[in-house]
């Protein structure tokens, strides 16, 4: 059997167990009948029959209808349940980009740190995952962690777990994604704190990924607009994470990851209330991982609020 | 045997000619609008796809021996098992039942002469024919890797192989579908013998109905959403590419709003079969003939509801899973009451274990499992783990391959007699019966196994742990194969060398069985009327001591 690695996957497993639990049984129940009532009724045997009996009626049917209906009910209840755990996301959580394309993973620590195909993770710290992919779809999947997320083209989607378990763990991609597919495969490696601490501090050179999103801020000419000093009227993004903008036609949206994305790669999708659209697409000037950077930028306290 | 064969023979000459002998040339069967004889001209049709998708599967199952493959480059798998997922779902499973058993049967089940507009029953097999054409032009072009599923943006802008010509394909087929089923539906309708009241419908009758509404109501929304890949892939039309605005996941709300209820399309003509055998060989009444018709009634229509279920981990809403998840554990009960009332019907029966009736006990006790492995996709949590694995592959072929394919081998022995006027050989067919069903259990149980250890689907190389499941798999499908390819043999032989059928050989009360082994083109000599309801094997309330004959056969 699979290893139970994340503090996720007992409750799963218990799960799993009820319901094998009660197949066993359904299926022992109905072959059982099946197999006796062969053999007893098989033709020309000399077993009872003539008057049917009283019970082979309506109300029986109506019964056993009752009962699977709420044996059903009673799974769904179960299961929705742990849904809910499955789907609430830990505050305070260690945040990992990963960014999928044909056929590999890309996946950015906070600190800028970079790895493909394989990602370390310290034991016992809640990782979310903020994922996107850069051509078709892909699926992150970790079988001991008992997570599936797929991983979609222009959206951002979510994940998380809590490594319980130090070692070294399948991560596959489960949506099938062409030629490589199969191949689209590495290793989540779980370690003790110390040992992440110290794995960690072995920094990229190219500093943190806000860092470096602040560096792309300039180079590709955010700061003509939305620099402070700017001539163009645009809105500043000074503390934009997180707040409820107005939109041009009504209503409001939250400027989420996925806001953030599309206002960078299709900004005439949302228009900020009160300006006029001028800014342009960086659909193929800015990649996805250029874009995680830039918002992991404007995520900062004083992200976007540049000279 | 029944008093009726030596009557069959001496009139043989007086009455008209059997439907067989009704015109011998190949124009006479290619322009042909008896119902019975579309129904062979699909039968040719689909055994032969049935083989090109064996085909298929035989080499995925070599291949996968080894994790590091043996034979065959990424590319020519990812071709291999998308050719066997297209061949076997549209060009096989879909069709199967309803295009050759129904078309041959429903007609004369509800004492029709024919189905209500035969030539567009002919145009639905032409339709057929340009389909699994186009489809096999794109396999000879070089093949498709989208997998039977076509998921964008994959299939749009990525994949390098011949979507546009497999997806027309599959595009057209989805016409005769449609039209098959407005023919069905008419038929039912206006068709009835007089005296055949909607629940005096055999069971079998009420399937290709319920099949047929499915069959109008979904396809057409298939034909939409390949359109609209057609539409991105060739022109440019920006649908589900997300770079220009477009969702990919539009694709997958249209396609599963098709292929959910494309899996009722497959098992409820499979209902409909093994009432019809089990009632028979066990001479009893189906156990609950309302609460039968209503679950297929409520099958059809729920299975419209639950497309959502394939999406849990796409990205789509957590409370869309909520919805979906609780109205696939609603569909599980009418399929579970289906199970109980057919060994129900076993109670004081009188069985006979032939081949049919092998069979259809086959078919119960994978449908059950597969049913049940569908709870476990329908628990969001536990979907999230096992969807898109083995398990999920190991738990359709339970439903659509261990159930609706025995199922179909079940009535095709059971109405040979009927359909070619020759009998088979009772022993060779119970051996290819139990084959199958231990060769089924052999290939397809190691996969839950290996799906719940984390093994992704549609993998050509994967991690060692798991090939001792692989192996296990491949070896139960030898014996499958097997129990796939004998029957041709002996099937083959009964057609030239088999004892002459008499009209009636298993004693069964449905109308067509009322008239001649092979039956005259028009169906009856004399249009039956019906006095009573189906499964007349006993009087209303007690089963006999012996075995008898069935009650009062429907006179013409
Ligand atoms: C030509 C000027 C111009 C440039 C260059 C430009 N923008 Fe913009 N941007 C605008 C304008 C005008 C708006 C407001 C209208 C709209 O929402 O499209 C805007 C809106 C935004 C918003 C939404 C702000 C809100 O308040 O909701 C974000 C985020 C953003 N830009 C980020 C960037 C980033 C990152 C870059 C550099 C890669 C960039 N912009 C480059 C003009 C520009
Ligand atoms: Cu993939
Ligand atoms: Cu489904």
């Amino acid at each position: 059997m699979p290893p139970e690695a994340s503090t996720l996957a007992p409750r799963i497993d218990h799960l799993m167990l009820i319901l094998v639990g009660m197949s066993v049984l359904i299926v022992s129940l109905v072959s059982a009948l099946l197999i006796v009532f062969s053999i007893r009724y098989r033709r020309g045997s000399t077993a009872k029959r003539g008057r049917l009996p009283e019970w082979v009626s309506r109300e029986i049917e109506i019964g056993w209808t009752a009962a699977t209906f709420f044996v059903a009910l009673f799974i769904f209840w179960f299961a929705a349940a742990l849904q809910g755990a499955q789907y609430k996301m830990p505050k305070n959580a260690m945040e990992v980009h990963v960014v999928a394309k044909q056929w590999m993973w890309k996946l950015e620590h906070p600190n800028g740190r970079r790895e493909i195909n394989a990602l370390h993770v310290p034991v016992g710290v809640p990782v979310r995952l903020v994922m996107t992919s850069q051509d078709v779809i892909h699926s992150f999947f970790v079988p001991a962690f008992r997570i599936k997320q797929d991983v979609l083209p222009g959206r951002y989607t979510e994940a998380w777990f809590e490594a319980k378990e130090v070692g070294t763990y399948h991560l596959f991609c489960a949506e099938y994604c062409g030629t490589d597919h199969s191949k689209m495969t590495g290793g989540i490696v779980v370690m003790p704190r110390a040992a992440y601490a110290r794995w960690s501090r072995g920094v990229d050179e190219h500093g943190t990924l806000a860092q470096q999103g602040a560096q792309l801020f300039r180079q590709l000419g955010c700061t003509g607009c939305h620099g402070q000093s700017a001539r163009v009227r645009a809105p500043s993004l000074a503390g934009i994470f997180g707040r409820r903008q107005p939109m041009e036609g009504g209503g409001f949206k939250v400027a989420d990851e996925e806001y953030i994305h599309d206002s960078i790669l299709q900004p005439q999708k949302d228009v900020v209330a009160g300006y006029t659209p001028v800014m342009p697409s960086y659909q193929g000037i800015a990649s996805e991982d250029d874009v995680v950077r830039l918002i992991a930028y404007l995520k900062t306290p004083n992200g976007g609020s540049v000279e | 045997m029944s008093p009726n064969t030596q009557e069959g023979i001496v009139d043989r000459e007086l009455r008209s000619p059997s439907y067989l002998q009704n015109g011998t040339t190949i124009r006479s069967w290619l322009l042909t609008t008896d119902h019975k004889r579309i129904g062979i001209l699909y039968a040719m049709s689909i055994t032969f796809f049935f083989f090109l998708g064996g085909i298929a599967a035989t080499l995925i199952r070599l291949e996968l021996i080894s994790p590091t493959g043996l034979f065959l480059t990424n590319d020519e798998y990812n071709r291999a098992f998308t050719l066997h997922g297209i061949v076997m779902v549209w060009f096989f499973l879909v069709p199967s039942i309803p295009t050759t058993l129904g078309n041959f049967l429903l007609p004369m089940m509800i004492g029709a002469k024919d189905v209500a507009f035969p030539r567009l029953n002919l145009m639905s097999w032409y339709l057929f024919i340009a389909g699994g054409l186009l489809t096999v032009l794109a396999l000879i072009a070089g093949g498709v890797d989208t997998g039977w599923t076509f998921y964008t943006p994959f299939s749009t802008l990525y994949s390098n192989s011949h979507v546009l010509l497999a997806a027309m394909g599959v595009f057209v087929v989805g016409f005769s579908s449609i039209a098959t089923g407005v023919n069905f539906i008419a038929t039912v309708h206006l068709l009835r013998a007089k005296g055949m009241t909607w629940m005096r419908l055999p069971l079998f009758g009420w399937a290709m109905y319920t099949t047929s509404l499915v069959m109008v109501l979904a396809t057409p929304v298939l034909a939409m959403s390949l359109l609209l890949v057609v539409a991105e892939r060739a022109f440019g039309l920006p649908i589900f590419d997300p770079r220009s605005g477009g969702d990919p996941l539009l694709f997958q709300h249209l396609f599963w709003f098709y292929s959910h209820p494309a899996v009722y399309i497959m098992v409820l003509p499979a209902f409909g079969v093994v009432s019809e055998i089990i009632t028979c060989e066990a001479r009893r009444r189906i156990f609950g003939y309302q609460f039968m018709v209503y679950a297929m009634v409520v099958i059809a229509v729920i299975g419209f509801m639950v497309w959502g279920h394939h999406m849990f981990v796409s990205g789509q809403s957590a409370f869309a899973s909520l919805v979906f998840s609780f109205l696939s554990f609603v569909i599980a009960v009418p399929s579970a009451i289906k199970v109980f009332n057919w060994t129900g019907t076993l109670y004081r029966g009188q069985i006979r274990f032939s081949a049919p009736m092998l069979y259809a006990l086959g078919f119960i006790g994978l449908f059950t499992i597969g049913g049940l492995t569908g709870l476990f996709l329908a628990s969001i949590p536990i979907d999230v783990d096992l969807t898109d694995t083995y398990f999920v592959v190991a738990h359709f072929h339970y439903i659509m391959v261990g159930g609706s394919v025995s199922a179909f081998f079940g009535g095709l022995h059971f109405w040979w007699p009927k359909i070619t006027g020759r009998m088979y050989s009772e022993r060779l067919a119970q051996f290819a019966a139990i084959s199958m069903f231990f060769g089924f259990n052999f290939t397809f149980f190691p996969q839950f196994i290996m799906g719940w250890m984390g093994m992704p689907r549609r993998y050509h190389l994967y991690a060692p742990e798991f090939q001792p499941w692989h192996v296990m798999s491949s070896m139960g499908a030898v014996v499958l194969a097997f129990g796939y390819a004998w029957p041709v043999f002996y099937l083959g032989w009964s057609l030239f060398k088999g004892q002459r059928a008499p009209d009636n050989p298993w004693d069964a009360t449905g109308l067509e069985w009322q008239t001649r082994s092979p039956p005259p083109k028009e169906n009856f000599d004399r249009t039956p009327v019906v006095t009573d309801g189906p499964y007349k094997y006993h009087p209303q309330d007690s089963t006999p001591h012996e075995v008898e004959q069935a009650q009062a056969p429907q006179v013409p």
